[in-house]
């Protein structure tokens, strides 16, 4: 039982301070501080940057592209990322349908997929969730229905509508689950299927979310076209690589090392913000106790991560335990922005969005968006499959309940 | 012992209940808080001339219907059940409460002109520097001849874009945090020297930091007693946190209804999602919080008339449980309605932020247990 870095985790970590601080891109930094959206281009820039470094794909087999870190290196990597505030490499593309192509995908598919998806090349979405399919993803309805074209090659026709696709508006390629079969039970139908967005006949809609961003949307289907070529692994068995993916998705939502920077900075800004009474609010003993224990949480949370990942380095991959790093990580995340707004007091009400630059200033910097973020926050608990749905997989599959 | 309401009280909360659902309906407010004003005057119109209830709180000898604190405490709970963002808790509540309290000369007229809907009020009290502290004013007003001179900066002063009167803290003595030296001026909005930074909130108002440039006002717009008002400035808040409260009822209703509504029509695995027990249990929690919020928002209204301690701590646990019950029924209603309740579309995502808002409206659920706990349990017994 040893949590000590090494002489050479040591040299790790100061060589990735070094490489972000020199490397980060200050037109990056810039609009994020002044909360301006991004658009494709910035979230891809940074992507290019690790990617020429070869540290776009930390979690890659190295036959691919993947660095060979250790889970400490990987570790100290998040925390170098948290603590300079880069904006995160997509998990789309990087840490969700890549595993599926290295693990269930041709030599064919892997060659022609997984370099544009380490290099920053190809934006990816994720095609699962419909409007009747939430929770009870494997009751999708999207049909793939296969044909052969007049050039005699095999395709599928596919038609129906996805929801809440994360930045779809940004993808060049979708992963998508589709019906392949509609007679079988609703696991044994379904199929794994690459679907590149400038296809004819796919639309994507933006749904605007309570606090008025442009994050997620609807993709309609509407006799799409897809070579069979562009499915992963067998027809009907798509479930197979959902699972797995989902298994990934669940455990990259922890997001230890930025709950640690959000905490750092909830420390400064309740140092400075005033309580009721002379002195800051971190010295308000309300404030300060519970501040205190969500630090206690995030530090079982880490270690419970910790727990995983070096399970995960013995051969293991993610099991059902990431649903507890699932549930506790996004509980953290929101805890977090729940103390950031009672922080700013009454400089959480107003909302700046559009408002002209010269406007002058409205609360201190640290208030601005604050309320936003605790909103759109509250998305954490539901997707990734609900903290609801995470408690029934525990008690299934880890308690045999 | 007796919680039921008067005929008058009933038909006031049927008159409201009625308009609203003719006039305001969520596309409805949806179209007017994106609009150029933020606002319907028409509204407030109508809240004046047709339905004639902005006058029901005040007594008959300032022109009212001779009602009380139950009066608003019926209108604000449709008011929220609406989500209606016009300023009948700044004008009426807290604009004519000061006026009705400290009776000013001119009071009557004004309160007249606030029950014809013609007289708009904002309450500039909140500070940069001051958190809740109600107390903690660097907003001055220098004694000039038999005047005043203010000079400050007001923040997020809710209605301001829409107010033709201001009601002004400020310290005319003492040290930034005195309880003595603190003074409260009403102000035309349009006087010279008020400058306004407007913006929307995130609940669909409109506020505006309020900055005072050397802004003169005569003897007349002295309310309460010069350099002693605190008192009064604290029960004019008490009685704006009983309407707040009741605002949250009306909120924290909808909230629950449309969540029991939503899941019993949300079918996934072949069952609506309302006959899962965790959900049905969580379903329970959310009514608990929501009885428990009414009980404490009568209790609020009834302990207005106590002497000003035993108020205080009245109104400080009303504000702890409503605070509370804004969080969990608010997060719990979104987290029901799954990815639905993300979007901006529908109507659960706006009682939300509005029970967000409501959380830390004149103060926090901390700033009011710290305040109980000054009251209850740091004296002697």
């Amino acid at each position: 039982m040893d949590l000590d870095f090494s002489p050479q985790d040591a040299a790790f970590r100061a060589e990735a301070r070094a490489f972000i601080a020199e490397n980060y891109p200050q037109a990056l930094r810039d609009k994020q501080r002044d909360e301006e959206a991004l658009s494709k281009e910035d979230y891809l820039s940074w992507h290019k940057i690790l990617a020429r470094k070869g540290w776009s794909a930390p979690s890659w087999p190295t036959q691919w592209g993947g660095p060979g870190w250790t889970p400490t290196q990987k570790y100290i990597w998040s925390e170098e990322q948290a603590r300079a505030d880069t904006i995160a490499i997509l998990p789309f593309g990087v840490n969700m349908l890549a595993p599926v192509i290295y693990t269930f995908g041709s030599e064919e598919q892997k060659a022609r997929f997984l370099p544009g998806i380490r290099d920053g090349v190809d934006w990816w979405c994720q095609g699962y969730s419909e409007p009747g399919s939430g929770s009870d993803l494997a009751s999708l309805k999207t049909k793939a229905e296969r044909f052969t074209g007049d050039d005699g090659k095999e395709y599928y026709l596919v038609n129906g509508q996805k929801t809440w696709t994360t930045l779809a508006q940004f993808a060049d390629w979708g992963f998508f689950l589709v019906r392949t079969d509609p007679n079988a039970k609703p696991q044994a139908g379904i199929s794994f299927l690459l679907i590149d967005m400038k296809s004819p006949g796919v639309t994507v809609r933006p749904i605007i979310t309570l606090e008025g961003g442009h994050e997620v949307n609807d993709v309609f289907l509407d006799n799409v076209k897809v070579p069979v070529e562009n499915r992963i692994y067998h027809e009907n068995q798509g479930w197979t690589c959902a699972k797995a993916l989902l298994l990934h998705e669940r455990s990259g939502i922890a997001g230890v090392a930025r709950s640690k920077r959000g905490l750092e900075k909830l420390r400064q800004v309740s140092r400075t913000q005033l309580a009721d009474d002379a002195g800051p609010l971190l010295a308000d003993p309300a404030f300060k106790r519970k501040v205190a224990e969500l630090e206690i949480d995030l530090t079982a949370l880490e270690y419970t991560e910790l727990r995983t990942l070096a399970g995960e380095s013995a051969g293991k991959g993610p099991g059902p335990e990431s649903s507890i790093l699932k549930i506790k990580g996004t509980e953290i995340q929101q805890r977090l922005t729940e103390l950031a707004l009672e922080a700013a007091g009454h400089y959480g009400a107003p909302y700046l969005r559009g408002l002209p630059h010269n406007i002058g200033a409205i609360g201190p910097d640290e208030a601005h968006g604050v309320a936003g973020t605790y909103f759109n926050t509250r998305k954490t608990s539901i997707f990734g499959g609900s903290n609801e749905i995470q408690r029934n997989i525990i008690a299934k599959a880890v308690l045999g309940l | 012992m007796d919680f039921s309401f008067t005929e008058e009280q009933t038909m006031l909360r049927d008159t409201v209940a009625s308009y609203l659902a003719d006039h305001y309906d969520f596309d409805k407010r949806r179209a007017a808080i994106k609009s150029a004003a933020g606002w319907r005057p028409e509204v407030w119109k109508a809240f004046a001339e047709e339905l004639g209830i902005l006058g029901a709180s005040f007594p008959e000898e300032m022109g009212g219907l001779g009602g009380g604190a139950i009066d608003n405490m019926v209108v604000m709970e449709e008011l929220g059940r609406a989500l209606v963002v016009e300023p009948y808790l700044p004008t009426v509540v807290i604009g004519g409460g000061f006026l009705n309290h400290a009776r000013p000369p001119g009071a009557e007229e004004l309160i007249g002109k606030i029950i014809a809907g013609e007289a708009i009020f904002a309450f500039a009290y909140a500070e940069p520097q001051g958190r809740y502290n109600l107390a903690n004013l660097v907003t001055a007003a220098r004694k000039d001849g038999a005047g005043h001179v203010i000079n400050g900066h007001k923040a997020v002063v809710v209605g301001a874009p829409w107010a033709s009167h201001l009601i002004v803290t400020a310290r005319t003595g003492g040290g930034q945090r005195d309880r003595e030296g603190v003074s409260v001026f009403l102000v035309d909005r349009s006087a010279p020297g008020v400058v306004t930074r407007d913006y929307p909130t995130v609940d669909g108002r409109r506020a505006s930091e309020v900055f005072f440039e050397n802004v003169r006002v005569g003897p007349e717009a002295l309310l309460g007693p010069e350099g002693a008002a605190l008192p009064l400035i604290e029960q004019v808040v008490d009685e704006a946190i009983a309407a707040t409260c009741a605002e949250a009822c009306g909120v924290l209703r909808k909230l629950h209804e449309n969540t029991l509504e939503y899941t019993k029509q949300r079918k996934q695995f072949g069952a609506p999602i309302a006959s899962f027990q965790a959900l049905q249990h969580r379903m329970v929690d959310m009514f608990i919080h929501v009885e428990q919020a009414i009980s404490m928002t009568y209790m609020a209204h009834i302990k207005l008339a106590e002497p000003a301690d035993e108020r205080a701590k009245a109104l400080s646990a009303a504000k702890v449980q409503i605070g509370r019950a804004c969080r969990f029924v608010g997060q719990n209603a979104i987290q029901l309605h799954g990815g639905m309740g993300m979007t901006d579309e529908m109507a659960v995502g706006h009682y939300f932020k509005r029970a967000t808002i409501i959380e830390g409206e004149f103060g926090s659920v901390d700033h009011h247990l710290k305040r109980y706990e000054t009251l209850s349990l740091d004296t002697a017994t």
